[in-house]
This record gives structure tokens, sequence and C-alpha cells, in this order.
């Protein structure tokens, strides 16, 4: 329990997805305008990367290791290297799941996100995730702390991004910054005071 | 009056149509440096108040000025004494044998007048360079050089490490001035303190000069660990053994940047900057609580391994940047959060991850820079949730 708590809170600050490893910029930057936008794709980021980091375990676990089909007679099998197109499917199919489940049940957030939704499905964070999950062997139960803490850990990312930009709207930025280049410094600078965590060993 | 009818002379030459047109934030800079700004505002509301932005700014640089002294005393007091044991080199201490003064650590004037020689070049350094930088941003985009700038330079010159190379100072404050604040428009447009976020620059880009045993007394072959530090590695308890009691922590003759080590001078520019109302008693509240708060907590939970856990919140408060910081840029309205609530919840952040970095992350000995930048990056948030809770909280009541 203590291990897996470390690991959360790890994922959460120590190693941010968005401001330690610069994952899933793309979203981060441009749907970081508003904070109830900014809350509405961080949960579903969040939600989103704590299906699929599980989901990609059992995949990893059941399938695809050396010695992972014994199940079905063919022991000596190694389908490793079908591991990158198998999570890019796994979560796509399930940002559409997730996008048809919004569409009925919360319009507004869904067209509050619009195109950036499907976007979900390339977004670095959750493939990201995904491959960490792989590289450092986690088990089942790590895995879902590390799917739900490390999206937490990104939706906090862009939810702050998204209230010192609304703060910014009262700033006088040169010309040739605004928008996208004030947005990349904000980062920068962002990143630089989530460095207060690095370097925590748990 | 000589000098007002002078101004009043020149004046034209940089208003509109003015030959020097372009230089009147320059213009404007000096005439408010020494006169009152007559401009008022026009459009309404209005609301008659004497205090305005040049006066908040020049309160908070009275308010520097028991840190100012007790600054200069310690690094004199530290210098000297180092300089019995290993002997004292370069131009400072030719001027001081020039002038006759000597190296004695008894002696509060001398320790005084070497505490300036190292004081004035890194603060003359931070003036002019940050002074460039401001002025050509004010002169390009139109707008006034503000005393702002006044508090920024003083706060970074007072929180860099005695033996700073004079081009990293001048690094660090481009970098804080432009950066952390040029960029966003000038004063009061920036989300981030820009004299913290020039030193924490230079933090990282040269983690050598910036922390370290042997920074805070600039004398050869001399090593001295601040009270953090030594905490850190040995255990506080070993602190007195050290030559640190609390009491030399708390009047601030220990090892550390400029202005920091001084708790009580930081104490006398608070009462100052609480009485003026500079400074908002909420922000110094919160940031006690949670400092207090987290450490007892930590103290209760202890450990083994780590001894940094049985630091006492009275310990904390005194060592480090923590009473400095607390005062003069927790406070700090524009990057602080804005509504009262929030104001608790910032301070409480802040106060709760100085001791978090302190105690559980092993890189950082000192955490009150990383933690009020921190604070600075969830402080509009912070607003923007206690005003959503006021929305909800009003519209229930008129359902």
């Amino acid at each position: 329990m203590e291990a897996l708590l470390s690991l959360a809170v790890k994922a959460i600050f120590v190693e941010n997805l968005a401001l330690s490893f610069f994952l899933g910029m793309c979203t981060f930057i441009a749907v970081s305008k508003k904070i109830s936008t900014a809350i509405g794709l961080g949960i579903s980021v969040m939600i989103v990367q704590s299906i699929t980091v599980p989901a990609n375990n059992l995949i990893l676990t059941y399938l695809l290791a050396p010695g992972a089909l014994a199940w079905a007679g063919f022991g000596e099998v190694d389908l490793t290297f079908l591991g990158l197109i198998s999570y890019i499917g796994v979560i796509a199919a399930l940002v559409q799941i997730l996008e048809m489940v919004l569409d009925k049940y919360f319009p507004p957030l869904y067209n509050a996100l619009g195109i950036f939704l499907p976007l979900i499905t390339v977004n670095c964070a959750i493939l990201g995730g995904s491959l960490f999950m792989v590289e450092r062997d986690y088990g089942f139960a790590e895995s879902v702390t590390y799917g739900v803490s490390s999206g937490f850990g990104w939706a906090l990312a862009i939810t702050a991004m998204a209230g010192v930009r609304e703060k910014l709207k009262y700033s006088d930025i040169p010309d040739g910054l605004q928008g996208l280049g004030i947005t990349f410094i904000t980062a920068g600078l962002m990143a630089m005071a989530f460095m207060s965590f690095s370097g925590v060993k748990l | 009056m000589g000098l007002r009818n002078f101004f009043d002379r020149i004046e034209p030459n940089f208003t509109k149509g003015g030959r020097w047109e372009k230089l009147f934030p320059v213009y404007e800079m000096v005439e408010s440096f020494l006169y009152t700004p007559k401009t008022v505002t026009t459009a309404a509301p209005h609301a008659r108040s004497y205090v305005d932005m040049k006066r908040i700014m020049t309160y908070v640089v009275i308010a520097t000025i028991p840190c100012i002294l007790m600054g200069l005393y310690n690094t004199g007091l530290q210098v000297n004494t180092a300089i019995g044991t290993y002997g004292a080199s370069g131009w400072r201490a030719a001027i001081i044998e020039f002038l006759g003064i000597g190296f004695d650590p008894q002696n509060p004037i001398g320790n005084m007048v070497h505490g300036l020689l190292y004081f004035l070049p890194i603060y003359i350094t931070t003036l002019v360079v940050g002074g460039i930088w401001e002025v050509l941003f004010a002169t390009v985009r139109g707008h006034e050089v503000n005393e702002g700038f006044l508090v920024t330079s003083m706060l970074y010159a007072l929180i860099v490490p005695v033996s700073i190379p004079l081009w990293q100072v001048a690094l660090g404050i481009s970098f804080g001035v432009v950066i952390g604040k040029e960029v966003f428009g000038g004063t009061g447009k920036n989300f981030l303190n820009p004299a913290l976020t020039g030193r924490a620059f230079l933090y990282f880009a040269y983690p050598a000069y910036m922390s370290g045993d042997t920074i805070w007394t600039p004398v050869d072959g001399f090593s001295g660990a601040t009270a953090l530090s030594v905490s850190a590695s040995q255990g506080f308890d070993q602190l007195a053994a050290n030559g640190v009691t609390w009491m030399n922590a708390f009047i601030g003759t220990i090892q550390g940047s400029f202005g920091e080590t001084s708790t009580l001078a930081c104490l006398i520019g608070l009462a100052f900057l609480l009485i003026t109302k500079i400074a908002n008693w909420r922000l110094i509240v919160g940031c006690m609580a949670g400092m207090v708060g987290f450490s007892l907590l930590l103290n209760a939970i202890g450990s083994d391994s780590n001894p940094m856990f049985a630091m006492p919140w009275y310990w904390h408060l005194v060592t480090g940047g923590f009473a400095f910081g607390m005062v003069f840029m927790v406070t700090e309205p524009v990057s602080a959060s804005h509504t009262n609530m929030g104001r608790y919840i910032y301070g409480a952040l802040i106060g709760f991850m100085v001791v978090m970095i302190r105690v559980i992350n092993p890189a950082f000995p000192e955490g009150m820079m990383l933690a009020i930048l921190f604070g600075n990056v969830f402080a509009p948030l912070i607003d923007y949730f206690v005003v959503q809770a006021n929305i909800k909280r009003r519209a229930k009541r008129h359902v």
C-alpha cells in the first residue's frame, strides 16, 4: 500500500507528465485558455489514462509478453513487437467510446472539448503513460495507480496553466509573443516552479 | 525650486511632439523619482488615496532597510571572522587596509564597511543591468519605468550569495526582469515574482555557484555550511555543535545570503509593512499556519533515517530564507492570490511546500524560493475556486 501511495505522489508531482516530461503539449497549450474547459479536458485525460494504462497492462501480460500466450498453447511466442500498435488501438477505441458517452450525457463538455477530444487519441501523455508502464514493468495494481495519478498530475498541470493564462488576459504582452509564444514561456516558467519536487525520493 | 523649474522647462521636449518624445519614460522615471507624480486618473471611478504605486514601492524598500543593515553587518562579521584564520586577500582587503579599519570581527563599523564592499558591487550591477532592460522596454513599448523595479532589484540583491560573480548577477537580473516581468507587460502584469525568477534561473543554471558550503563567506579556504544544510546532513540537534544557536539564527549571525539570515530584521520590516497595510496579514497568517502545521505533523510522524523530520517549527522559522521570503515575497500583491480566502490558502500552500522541500526533498536544502514560485503558479487557480465557491454560495441564497 505504501509503495502504491509513493508511486502516486511521484506520478503526480515528481514525474509530472506535462511539466517534467513535456508530454501532451499540443492539448496542454491549445485547450488551456479557460479554466472550466481545462478542468473538463483534464478529467477526460484522467479517465482515459486510468482506463488505458491498466487495459494495456492486461494486454501486455496476457497477449504480448514473451510466454504470455502459454494459456493458448503458444508458450514460445513473443509478440512484444506488436506493442505500439496494440496500445494505440486500445487508446483509440477507448477515446471513441468516451466521446460517445460524453456526447450523450454531457453535451456542454462535449461541445467545449470539440476537436480536442478525438485528439486525446494521439495525446502523447496517454501513449507515454502506457509506454512508461511497459518500460518500468508495472504490475496490474501499479498500473491502475499510475494511470489515475499520472492523469491527475496532467490535469493539475493544465488547470494551473489555464489559471495563469486567465490571469494573463490582463497582461500587456508584446505583439510578437501574443498567443503561443507567451504560452510556451509560461509553460517553461511553470516547469521551473515544479522543479521543487525534482529529487524527491519516496 | 531650481530643479523643479528645470524639469518644467525641459518637459515639452519629451511630451508628444517634442524632440525626444521616445525618451519620455526616462524623463518620467527621473521626475517621479524626485517628485510626487502629478498624474491623476481622468476616468471614473475615482478613489481618493495617498497610497499610490510610488508610495507602496518606496515603503517596501524602506522595510528592507533593517535586513540590509543586518546583512551588511553579518557579511562583514563572517568574512572578518574567517579572515582571522585564513588571511585576507583581494581588492576589498586592500581598501580596508587603506582605510585603516582592520579586520577585527568585534568592530561593528569595520564589519559594516567590509559588508558594504561586498554588497555594493552586486547591488550596483543589479541596478545598472536591470535598469537598462527596464528603460529599453519602457522606451520601445511606451509604458512608464516603474518604482517596482527598485523593489525587485533590492530583493534580488539581498537573496544572492555573497560570493556570486558579477556576470551571474547581471544574467540573473536580466532573466528576472525580461522573462519574469517585461514579456508580460511590466509591473503588475507578471505571474511570478521577478526577483525569485532570476534567482531560480541562476540556481538551476549554475548550481555550483549557488549552493554548497564555500559560497556563503568568500574567503579562500573557508568552508561554512548554512544552518539548513547542517540540519539536512547531520540533524538539526548538531547545529549547536556547529556554533549555531537559535538566538544566533534569530539575530542573523549565521551563514547565508545577504538579507535572509536575520529573522529579527525581517520581522521589523514585517511590522512596518503591516502597520502601513502594504502587506496583507492574511498571507502571513496562512504562511505561518502552513509551516507550523506541517512541521508539527512531520515531528509527530518522525523518521529514523531523515533527521530533518524532527526539526521543530521555530527552527524552520529562523533558518534559511523563510522569514525573508514570507515578509517580502509571499506578501507581494501581484503574484499572490487576490481574494481574502485565497490569501489564507495561498500562504498555507507556500508554508507547506517550504517544509516539504526542506524535509522530504534531499535535492534542495532550502525550499523558500521554489515554494513561493510554486505558490505563484497556483495563485490564480486558488482565486478561481474561491470566486466560484462564492458564486455558488450566493446563488443558493437566492433560489
